[in-house]
């Protein structure tokens, strides 16, 4: 941003003052009163004192082990299979809730893996978090390219010059003007798996090939189900932000490509893409932000659930804040949150200031 | 050139029109779920879910959802204080916002790379996490009113809007936009001696069009569509939004046809608001043809 | 609309007097009925006859969605706005006394000797909150279905043992004739888990949480009675008797009278529904898993908020509010029990021979409160989390297992809740 401009002061933090005012008093403030909060034991609802408690909920949230297990041997001294033939283990239980190991007490089972007959079972102790973390990673890594390009086709495809072109824009808006609680609702009756319109769809497209699936009841299609609405609701808004940028470069570039006979994909490579570079930045950034803050759709249709497939960390800092009137718990959570996203911010703003 | 044939010329157009009618269906089907169900009688709204009758206007059709979904809430009122605290809030984010904008890109001041990087970390920050500690905040603070200085903000209008005003995301949207425009402008208009108030407002306004109109929108969308918020400080029900209206119609035993044609019903205004900025926006962008 | 005119001219007449007795003291009352047109104009009613028939106090009303209500209150109970007179649902009364939103009520006793045991709310041996209705669950059927399936009618004196209730689902299921035998209400997430579900549970000897000290759920959320509880709860959905967590709303209000389920576990206030449907529509009592057949108890109940000056106010109001004829005509408008037999013999449905009687006979034969602790709030959310992820296939020992150790956890970071 070097510029032969003269330096400002005045002017600038005149123009500045009031949102930086306003930001600071009613976003910065209360964020670092969640932050204390977290060092805390403050419950929503309490008659108790709040007492300092360090980095113990942070602790509580994050601390992981792992055991290995040796399998179970039968009485001729032989591994014990089950009927499938794999070696039978003994109960994680047994570990977590013996007194002589008070460390891993409160300690559950995350996941599991196997060399040879022995088995690595990572245990953590808050799972649901643990969950909810992967759950919210990949639910922006899958979403946030996707939305991205998906909402760039269609701007591409509503900035042509056709008629009626106002109302495409317009129709491809549309869910974005309904609120996502609404939506979600919507969408529950879609995916309903006894009669739901997606099913009766797919199966009459497929002449009954198709077998129903019970898209939010399945742990493995739930969080998909949801990605897909999600991406649905929102690829108009950034439809928008991308059109506004495609309708600031200038015709006379277009033009000029067309006289030096210009492909349509060099077009696109050569005048387009540059002149959205701006634009870009701000949908991806944006898009990643709204994606880390997954929550309405997850309280309208899942919970969570089934078996914590759509746990998320918003969905996580307000089921605990409110739900469970652990307040310090969901800012701990929240905070992290935040120092994540922070995080990667500052790597993607460190690799794009390299390449440029 | 290649020539092209009026006939290829005329099928191309067909496939072009097909692939964007074929989208919009995508896009639209479930609106068109909303709109119809609200017409029809629970039963039968719930029979047709399941079969295509769900989107169209078939069987025992009639407005008699709306006719009670006007006598459970007051529909008016709700509907009055969304406007009301959407188009104030939307007014003065644009100013602010891109007043910020301007200060950001245009002006070099004393910590100013600073202060915007805090400012887009707060994009972060979801809402519901900074909730609590924001309504203890409001209901602390002071305000001049008719009846002298009053303490806390809890069942006013001011207070679904003031801690809205400023976000990072629309002074973002100002900086990636004021970016892109062209640097000569402003320097011609300083070098003739123009204020930076006179460049702001005669100068890059008059160009930004596109972003006041998408700015808008988006804020537009965020402040009609709140719940949270109007819900924890709001206790009286004439200062309550749409969106909390909504919960009068979750009772035990949910009234399906009244919920749609309540959705129906908060959603035009929204669709109407962005018609008309669509209109606007092309007419601005027409107008001044931007950039080089 | 009569009712509403009336409710308007007393109001109007109400702020013409109001000039003249300035001696009337203003109290605020919140409630829970906003959206819901007859309860909004019943409560409105009793704001009204309470204004006209004294001159010390004079009481407003303002209503909240119920769905809102709660966060509604703690929200304002954190800015220190909360009114005189808070609606409050029963099993989280506890809560909200022990954390000094309420105070105890000062009525007195002989006034509510007569109230079904589930509208009384106390905490810490004393009276916080009184319910003008209680509301209780059923399983509800056809006689056509018993006789179709050629089962015997269970009564509240000779209930279905588990396993008879378990042959009954088998006998739904192999005649096919419905998409599902049993309907438990998975669509209804929240407070219904809790309060429909936990009473199975106490049948089968196994609770939330141990009631004798209220400070762990160790050995009853997870001891042999609540793994075969938990065992029982899976079988319905691998079993295929049962629709699961991703039934939509919109089945489990209406599946059973579209006849896509045999039975279905429903509430009293969804039962007017069923027998406009059915002529032939049967309440039956909770079946009896070893530990006698339980159901669920306690409404919203009516107390007095901690921050409110004038609790002799607010007591008279709710002692007025109190009269048969009022929980007749609440009990009439939305079809909960009334909290007395004198006010139910007042009813359509629930005077003797009514088609709902056998709910205020459920209430008092079978009714169990949920825990009354503090704690009760988290561990409803605890217990929930449970029941869906057993319903889904998770193992039910570490399930019970994880459960308990959030239930301990959360008692011991809130010093035991006080008990």
């Amino acid at each position: 941003m070097s510029s032969k401009l003269t330096t400002s002061n005045r002017a600038g933090w005149a123009f500045a003052a009031p949102g930086i005012v306003l930001i600071a008093t009613f976003i910065i403030v209360p964020f670092f009163f969640a932050f204390a909060l977290s060092l805390t034991n403050q419950r929503l609802i309490s008659p108790n004192p709040t007492q300092y408690v360090g980095l113990q909920n942070y602790r509580d949230m994050l601390s992981v082990s792992v055991l290995r297990l040796a399998p179970e041997h039968d009485d001729a001294g032989l591994i014990a299979r089950d009927a499938d033939g794999a070696p039978v283990y003994p109960r994680v239980r047994e570990i977590t809730r013996n007194p002589d190991f008070p460390q891993y007490r409160g300690m559950r089972e995350w996941f599991r893996v196997h060399t040879g007959d022995t088995a690595h079972v990572v245990i953590a102790r808050d799972v649901v978090f643990m969950k909810a973390l992967v759950n919210t990673v990949t639910f922006v890594l899958v979403v946030a390219p996707l939305q991205g390009a998906l909402a760039l086709g269609l701007a591409l495809l509503v900035n042509q010059k056709l008629r009626g072109i106002t109302v495409f824009r317009a129709v491809y808006f549309m869910p974005v003007v309904v609120s996502i609680v609404v939506v979600s609702l919507l969408w529950r009756f879609i995916y309903s798996p006894d009669g739901g319109l997606l099913n009766n769809l797919l199966s009459g497209l497929s002449f009954g090939m198709f077998q129903p699936v019970n898209w939010l009841g399945n742990p493995d299609t739930a969080l998909p189900a949801i990605m897909g609405m999600s991406i649905w609701q929102a690829v108009g808004f950034h439809m928008v932000i991308w059109l506004s940028g495609l309708q600031t470069i200038s015709p006379t570039l277009y033009e000029a490509a067309e006289i030096e006979g210009a492909s349509k994909w060099q077009t696109f490579r050569y005048v387009t893409w540059p002149g959205l570079r701006h634009t870009a930045v701000l949908v991806l950034i944006v898009i990643t932000m709204q994606a880390f803050a997954l929550f309405a759709q997850i309280d309208v249709m899942t919970r969570g659930g089934p078996l914590d497939s759509t746990q998320t960390l918003v969905f996580q800092a307000v089921e605990r804040g409110y739900g469970k009137q652990d307040i310090s718990g969901g800012a701990t959570i929240s905070v992290v949150l935040f120092l994540m996203v922070l995080t990667i911010s500052l790597v993607q703003r460190r690799l794009t200031r390299e390449r440029a | 050139m290649a020539a092209i044939s009026p006939e290829n010329h005329g099928l191309r157009l067909a496939v072009r029109y097909a692939v964007l009618v074929l989208i919009a269906i995508i896009f639209v089907f479930p609106l068109v779920f909303m709109v119809m169900s609200s017409l029809k009688p629970d039963q039968q709204l719930l029979a047709d879910t399941s079969s295509l009758r769900a989107f169209l206007p078939v069987g025992d059709v009639s407005l008699n959802n709306y006719t009670k979904a006007f006598q459970r809430a007051p529909i008016g009122l709700f509907v009055l204080n969304s406007v009301l605290v959407t188009g104030l809030t939307v007014v003065l984010c644009l100013l602010i916002c891109s007043m910020a904008g301007f200060a950001f890109v245009y002006l070099n001041w004393r910590g100013r790379d600073l202060i915007l990087s805090v400012v887009l970390a707060t994009l972060i920050v979801p809402f519901e996490t900074i909730a609590i500690p924001l309504l203890l905040l409001v209901s602390k603070l002071p305000w001049i009113g008719w009846e002298g200085i009053t303490i806390g903000w809890l069942n006013s209008y001011r207070v679904q809007i003031i801690p809205w005003i400023a976000d990072a995301l629309t002074i973002f949207l100002f900086v990636q936009y004021f970016k892109g425009l062209p640097r000569e402008l402003i320097e011609a208009a300083r070098v003739e001696g123009a204020t930076w108030f006179q460049i702001y407002w005669r100068v890059v306004m008059p160009l930004s069009g596109p972003v006041l109109a998408t700015a808008a929108i988006l804020k537009f969308l965020v402040m009609y569509n709140q719940y949270l918020w109007p819900l924890i400080v709001v206790q009286q029900e004439q200062y309550r939004p749409v969106m909390v209206g909504l919960q009068y119609f979750f009772q035990l035993n949910i009234a399906w046809g009244e919920v749609m044609a309540y959705l129906t019903m908060i959603t035009v205004p929204v669709l109407a608001f962005y018609l008309a900025l669509q209109r606007a926006f092309i007419a601005s962008i027409a107008s001044t043809g931007v950039k080089g | 609309m009569k009712l509403k005119y009336f409710v308007a001219c007393t109001v109007a007449a109400q702020t013409l007097t109001l000039g003249a007795a300035i001696a009337q003291t203003p109290l605020t009352i919140w409630y829970h009925g906003a959206g819901n047109e007859v309860e909004s104009a019943l409560i409105n009613q009793i704001v009204a006859d309470f204004n006209a028939s004294q001159s010390d106090w004079s009481v407003s009303l303002e209503s909240f969605p119920q769905g809102a209500y709660n966060d509604s209150v703690v929200a304002a109970a954190l800015a220190g706005n909360l009114p005189d007179i808070l609606d409050v649902d029963g099993p989280v009364m506890p809560n909200w006394a022990w954390a000094g939103y309420m105070q105890p009520l000062p009525l007195d006793e002989a006034v509510i000797a007569d109230f079904l045991p589930g509208t009384k709310g106390y905490w810490d041996g004393q009276l916080y909150s009184i319910g003008l209705w209680d509301a209780a669950v059923a399983l509800v059927t056809r006689q056509s279905t018993l006789d179709a399936l050629d089962l015997r009618t269970p009564t509240l004196a000779e209930p279905w043992s588990g396993d008879e209730f378990m042959a009954a689902l088998d006998a739904a299921k192999v005649s096919g004739d419905w998409e599902y035998a049993f309907d438990p209400g998975m669509a209804w997430t929240g407070e219904w888990y809790p309060y429909a579900f936990s009473p199975f549970l106490q049948s089968f000897g196994g609770d939330i949480v141990d009631r004798s000290t209220y400070q762990s759920a160790d050995g009853v959320l997870n001891g042999d009675a609540a793994v075969a509880f938990g065992e029982w709860w899976q079988s319905l959905f691998t079993g295929g008797y049962a629709p699961g967590t991703s039934q939509d709303p919109a089945a489990r209000d209406n599946g059973f009278i579209e006849g896509r389920y045999a039975f279905s576990w429903n509430g009293n206030w969804a039962a007017l529904n069923a027998l406009n449907s059915f002529d032939d529509t049967l309440f039956l009592p909770a079946p009896d898993f070893g530990n006698g057949p339980k159901i669920g108890a306690a409404s919203w109940q009516f107390g007095v908020s901690g921050t409110s000056e004038h609790p002799d106010g607010a007591a008279a109001f709710i002692e007025f509010a109190l009269q048969d004829e009022y929980l007749a005509a609440f009990s009439n408008g939305i079809g909960l029990i009334p909290a007395t037999a004198s006010a139910a013999a007042m009813t359509e449905n629930y005077a003797e021979g009514g088609a709902m009687a056998v709910f205020f006979a459920l209430s008092e034969a079978q009714a169990l409160v949920r825990p009354v602790t503090p704690g009760y709030v988290v561990q409803a959310k605890v217990f929930e989390k449970a029941l869906a992820d057993i319903a889904n296939g998770a193992d039910v020992v570490d399930t019970l297992d994880a459960a308990v150790d959030e239930i301990d956890a959360d008692i011991a970071r809130n010093s035991g809740y006080g008990h």
